[in-house]
């Protein structure tokens, strides 16, 4: 998160990638993302709904959407194959051409889930 | 306003903690004009402010703790041409020591870490750190795998370290161990959104 608004004040574009566990471990980062209105885009994959099998995914599966909205970052959820590309696309122009803050959410309804 | 005064001697008992950050700091840093720079908390940001004039070729962060070497990191990747500096201190690295192993391994050749490091949480009221309590940053940064690294304690070391931040072949990495005493007084500007488009105006232009 950090890197992509260093990123931002060089010039650059990045997309940050993690699973929605890592939601958790950069909350006050967030901090910086909305202070500064820096454009930030993630791209999460889902733990903790959809079919999980794991119950200690659940805690912050299940927090991910509201703790970020917390943080003013807007989420858009994709429960189907043929969401992702057009969601994907719509989240670039929020974020870049926009300047917002976007989580896309890859839901276990999407990419399955684990059953361990 | 009282700003040279030690606190109660815990920092400034150990040895190594003797040079005051507002001598050691702009001598380390040498010429601030051919950095770009990134400082951490109030610390750090006020040492770099003072020094700079909180020029626009600086982001100084007040939050986020633990962000400082990250965006530095970006902004090396981003910005190859230049030289990026991240001045931070022992507390708001600690707070995400992990990023100098991420670091060590991009180990972009224009980036330069110096740990201001007192000892101690200055920002709270001068609470221990770890680093009064035995952590070695600097050996933890070479444990990582960042090759280039210096632990400066004395006046006499501060060449060597203005010369690994400003020549290093590799991310450099030096920990400035000083007393616990204020940093300069320094009224910057705090609005981090305001401070983006300073510093993006300042290197990219308008637009």
């Amino acid at each position: 998160m950090a890197l992509l608004a260093g990123a931002d004040l060089g010039g650059a574009r990045g997309v940050l990638l993690m699973q929605s566990s890592g939601t958790g471990n950069c909350v006050n980062m967030l901090s910086l993302i909305k202070g500064g209105r820096f454009p930030f885009l993630t791209l999460i994959s889902m733990r903790g709904d959809f079919g999980e099998g794991n119950p200690w995914q659940f805690p912050m599966g299940q927090a991910v959407q509201p703790v970020l909205e917390a943080m003013g970052v807007i989420c858009l959820r994709i429960d189907r194959p043929e969401e992702v590309v057009p969601t994907v696309g719509a989240a670039l122009t929020m974020v870049f051409q926009s300047g917002h803050a976007v989580a896309v959410l890859l839901t276990q309804k999407l990419l399955g889930a684990k059953l361990f | 306003m009282a700003l040279d005064h030690d606190r109660g001697g815990v920092g400034a008992s150990a040895p190594e903690f003797i040079l005051d950050r507002r001598d050691a700091v702009p001598a380390l840093v040498g010429r601030h004009e051919d950095f770009l720079i990134v400082s951490g908390l109030a610390g750090t940001s006020r040492d770099v402010a003072a020094l700079t004039g909180d020029g626009a070729h600086t982001y100084t962060m007040a939050g986020a703790m633990g962000g400082a070497c990250m965006i530095g990191l970006g902004l090396a990747l981003a910005r190859p041409d230049r030289r990026v500096l991240v001045v931070t201190g022992d507390g708001e690295l600690l707070m995400n020591v992990g990023a100098l192993a991420t670091i060590a391994v991009m180990n972009p050749p224009n980036l330069a870490i110096v740990c201001v490091d007192n000892g101690h949480y200055g920002e709270t009221g001068y609470q221990k750190s770890h680093t009064s309590l035995g952590v070695d940053l600097e050996r933890v940064a070479a444990g990582f795998g960042i090759k280039a690294s210096r632990a400066i304690s004395s006046e006499n070391e501060l060449a060597d370290g203005a010369r690994l931040l400003s020549d290093g072949n590799g991310t450099a990495f030096v920990l400035l161990r000083v007393k616990p005493t204020d940093p300069p007084a320094f009224k910057r500007n705090m609005d981090p959104s305001a401070c983006r488009n300073l510093f993006r105006t300042a290197l990219l232009g308008a637009g």
